[in-house]
């Protein structure tokens, strides 16, 4: 039962580390190329690191045709949009200040993350 | 080729995996004809051509080159409508399809557990015959459940977990738990050799039921500005070089000229320069009544035009129509989040993780702390635990309320800014209302001419028109109207200065002029005497007296009376009656501001306010704990508008400067604004409720199922009805959100 127990602990412990304390790569953006695909729950890349002070183009491409994501969200950037299915969506970002902004779906299931450094 | 037939199209590229495609897709659609540039940006795998070719040619020439081209219309809303509405229904039938493939399996489990009551593994035959069952489940799995699977491993990779996880795992379990019973039954007491096929089939046939379901729902949610996109006419008829002809609504220019007969849609925003027609405006503006139009006036797109042919000068095409910018800013503000669903979406952020924790703490408790068969109960509370957690519920709350009030609003002719204003709207307890174009018409009369000196009316007449000339205010617009009526031309004027909120004053023909009120001629010390009392007479009468002064002598009395719109009273009655208190401000004189206040029933007013003024009053009532709504034009009342809690921009028509305010009403009535806080106490209503919903259900059946009844009850929740509360639970919040389209906005 011991085992069983450190298990589950671990469990508990790999669950915390992989969704919370893991921070994944994150892609680099300087100029507008970056195709972002909805596809299969998630955005990828979901990770993006772009310049401060540039404005510069999100590209998203849908393919997932859960209406789930549909909606893209940065809610820093009061910036909410449809993204059409099997479709190339352009979002214009404003110059960004320092920092990390979310994006996700309206029920943020799909999640994301711009990161201006 | 004319620059009008000049057109870019955008092709999305499957098929490039290499750099190298780039110069083969560009030469293959160059040499289509027509064609005048073909570039690709190879990241995006989108390339923009421009030119006059068909999109079927531009298709075919990719396909040729041995890729799979496809057409990126989006800029087109109504094409993509239609396609958005394709895809979603080719997608419902879809989980249907999934749907009945897994209960075609899990009902008949179901029925046999219920009726034999046995799911054991015992004897060899039992484990042929329900690794026969295992096998037909992993194919229900791969066939109706691989969404959620693919779902699942994608966003583990990604280190993201959503509702997929949650079905994959509890799915997942149970299958695996149940295959482990059937091939090393020895590894599992004799008493927990259950399988658990039937919970596996059933989740996933009922979890694509309720996604199918609540697509359709969804669906209903966005009537509104389907029905807004729908107004737009697909192509106009313009006269060019003297010929009509019926071209795309997307290639209509500035200044063309665009002929609509009887019946017919307004395609773009032009004004009349040829014809006399009535205009139903009521799908942008909610105004039933139609609207005469003739030369001068303008029209809008999407309006219909009833009754004669007009032929009008096109002045905004594309997304710079005022149907356009409507269309842009419901789908924003659909699209907003008010700050009472910010909780929900912090606790969604964590959501699915938490569930998982809880899973496997159930599942450790049962193990340590439970009956026999432990493993047993530890395998069903956590599959149970897994998949009754609905995060989407929580989700959807806040957003399908708003797509739907936000939408409710516009179609009487209320357009919310976002999601903010409409929450802060609804508990607003002060509105502040503007009296001229607020509560009155906006387009004074002269009704009174009272000379106080030798001087003729017509000179009089003359030198105030050419003082009032330049502006735009309304009742310099009634004055400069009046001599024209009166054949009285302007003469020229010098030295001209605007005093705020007091006058103006020039000089005419070697004349000082004053024009303006008391406090101007006190400031200027021009003598009134007995004149202030036919003044005060007439502000009695609710008119708007303006001493005229030339030479520092009182040279007449002028009044100007601006009518009070016919359903002000009604409309300001029906605010109070919602326990609203009603403020009138004004920059016109105080005997006249009380004739008015005393005509509409505002007992709470302010008279002789300068424009930079309104604001303080603004603040003072924020300061007293009102939640202040202001009322205004959107263009003088700016500082006002923007200080308010919420300002609300009214307007004539379509004319309306729609981002001016938070919330901007198309039609002049101020039943508008009672429309607006209406409309905004229901959505907060329902989101309340949905959130309220949400949070209740995971709250109490999240720990259901982990079995904490079970101690007192012996009640433990089978993974099957978890599977069908959390497919029911997401469709419940869409549906009531969907009771808001029964909402009345216009109580008159």
């Amino acid at each position: 039962m011991m085992i069983i127990n450190l298990l589950g602990l671990g469990l508990i412990a790999l669950i915390i580390w992989w969704f919370w304390l893991y921070k994944a790569q994150e892609i680099k953006m300087e100029d507008n190329e970056l195709l972002i695909t909805v596809e299969n729950g998630v955005y990828s890349p979901s990770r993006i690191k772009l310049p401060v002070g540039t404005s510069i183009e999100l590209t998203f491409l849908r393919k997932d045709p859960s209406p789930c994501a549909e909606m893209l969200l940065i809610p820093e950037l009061q910036i909410s949009e449809s993204l059409p299915l099997n479709k190339v969506k352009r979002i214009p970002l404003p110059a960004l200040k320092p920092g990390d902004y979310a994006f996700h779906c309206q029920m943020q299931m799909y999640k994301g993350q711009i990161s201006a450094a | 080729m004319k620059p009008s037939e000049q057109k870019t199209q955008e092709i999305f590229i499957d098929g490039a995996g290499c750099a190298s495609c780039v110069g083969k897709i560009e030469s293959a659609l160059k040499q289509v004809s027509g064609v005048t540039s073909a570039e690709m940006n190879f990241a995006q795998r989108v390339v923009t051509v421009a030119g006059n070719a068909s999109g079927d040619a531009l298709i075919s020439a990719v396909e040729n080159a041995g890729y799979h081209g496809k057409l990126n219309t989006a800029e087109n809303e109504d094409n993509s409508l239609a396609e958005k509405e394709a895809a979603d229904w080719a997608y419902y039938k879809k989980l249907l399809r999934d749907m009945t493939i897994a209960l075609a399996l899990g009902i008949p489990l179901m029925i046999y557990g219920l009726v034999v009551g046995e799911m054991s593994v015992n004897t060899s035959g039992e484990r042929i015959g329900w690794l026969l069952v295992g096998i037909a489940t992993l194919a229900v799995m791969i066939f109706s459940g691989k969404h959620f699977y693919i779902g699942a491993w994608s966003s583990l990779k990604n280190h993201s977990a959503n509702m997929d996880t949650l079905i994959a795992l509890g799915t997942g379990t149970a299958w695996l738990y149940s295959m482990i019973v059937v091939f090393l039954p020895h590894l599992v007491p004799e008493m927990a050799r259950h399988v658990y096929f039937e919970a596996t089939a059933m989740i996933i046939g009922l979890i694509n039921l309720g996604l199918a379901l609540e697509l359709k729902a969804r669906g209903r949610t966005s009537e509104a500005i389907k029905r807004l996109i729908g107004l737009q006419a697909k192509t106009a008829r313009v006269i060019r070089d003297g010929k009509e002809r019926d071209i795309p609504i997307e290639n209509v220019q500035i200044d063309d000229h665009v002929r609509v007969r009887p019946g017919e849609k307004i395609p773009v925003d032009g004004l009349v320069i040829e014809g006399h027609t009535a205009i139903d405006e009521s799908m942008l503006t909610g105004e039933p009544m139609p609207v005469e139009k003739s030369e001068g006036d303008s029209v809008s797109a999407g309006t219909i035009n009833k009754s004669g042919s007009i032929i009008f000068a096109a002045t905004r095409v594309g997304k710079d129509t005022a149907l356009a910018q409507i269309i842009n800013m419901v789908k924003r503000a659909q699209n907003s989040k008010p700050p009472i669903g910010r909780l929900a979406d912090v606790i969604s952020g964590y959501f699915v993780p938490v569930i998982m924790i809880i899973a496997v703490s159930s599942a450790l408790a049962w193990l340590n702390f439970g009956p026999d068969p432990a493993i047993a109960f530890a395998i069903v509370s956590a599959t149970s635990v897994l998949i009754i957690a609905c995060p989407c519920a929580l989700g959807l709350a806040t957003p399908m309320s708003v797509m739907v009030g936000v939408g409710k609003a516009a179609e009487a002719g209320v357009l919310i800014r976002n999601g903010e204003a409409l929450q802060t709207a609804s508990k607003i307890t002060a509105m502040v209302l503007d009296k001229t174009g607020t509560i009155t018409l906006g387009s004074p009369k002269v009704t009174d001419i009272v000379i106080t000196s030798d001087m003729d009316e017509t000179t009089i007449l003359k030198y105030a028109a050419t003082l009032e000339a330049g502006s735009e205010h309304p009742l310099a617009l009634a004055i400069v109207e009046s001599a024209k009526e009166k054949g009285v031309e302007n003469g020229t004027l010098t030295n001209f200065s605007a005093i705020a909120g007091h006058g103006v004053e020039a000089n005419i023909e070697g004349k000082r002029v004053l024009f303006g009120n008391e406090k101007l001629m006190k400031e200027q010390k021009i003598a009134l005497g007995d004149h202030v009392e036919t003044a005060q007479l007439l502000a009695a009468e609710a008119k708007t007296p303006m001493y005229f002064a030339v030479d520092n002598q009182l040279a007449a009395i002028i009044a100007v009376a601006d009518p009070i719109k016919s359903d002000s009273i009604a409309a300001i009655q029906r605010l109070q009656h919602n326990g609203i208190r009603v403020v009138m401000l004004t920059g016109d004189n105080r005997a006249t501001a009380k004739a008015v206040a005393e005509k509409v029933g505002i007992s709470d007013f302010f008279a002789e306010v300068l424009p930079e003024d309104k604001s303080k009053k603004i603040q003072e009532l924020q300061m007293a704990g009102e939640i202040v709504g202001m009322t205004g034009d959107g263009i003088n009342d700016a500082p006002a508008l923007a200080l308010a809690n919420v300002g609300f921009a009214i307007g004539t028509g379509t004319d309306v400067a729609i981002e001016s305010a938070d919330i901007t009403l198309m039609r002049g009535s101020l039943h508008g604004i009672a429309d607006a806080i209406a409309v905004s106490k229901a959505t907060l209503r329902n989101i309340k409720q949905n959130l309220f919903g949400a949070f209740i259900y995971n709250v109490a059946g999240v720990p259901f199922a982990a079995g904490v009844l079970y101690p007192v009850f012996g009640v433990l929740l089978s993974p099957v009805i978890a599977g069908a509360a959390m497919a029911f639970s997401s469709l419940t919040v869409v549906s009531n959100a969907n009771r808001l389209r029964l909402f009345k906005a216009q109580e008159h």
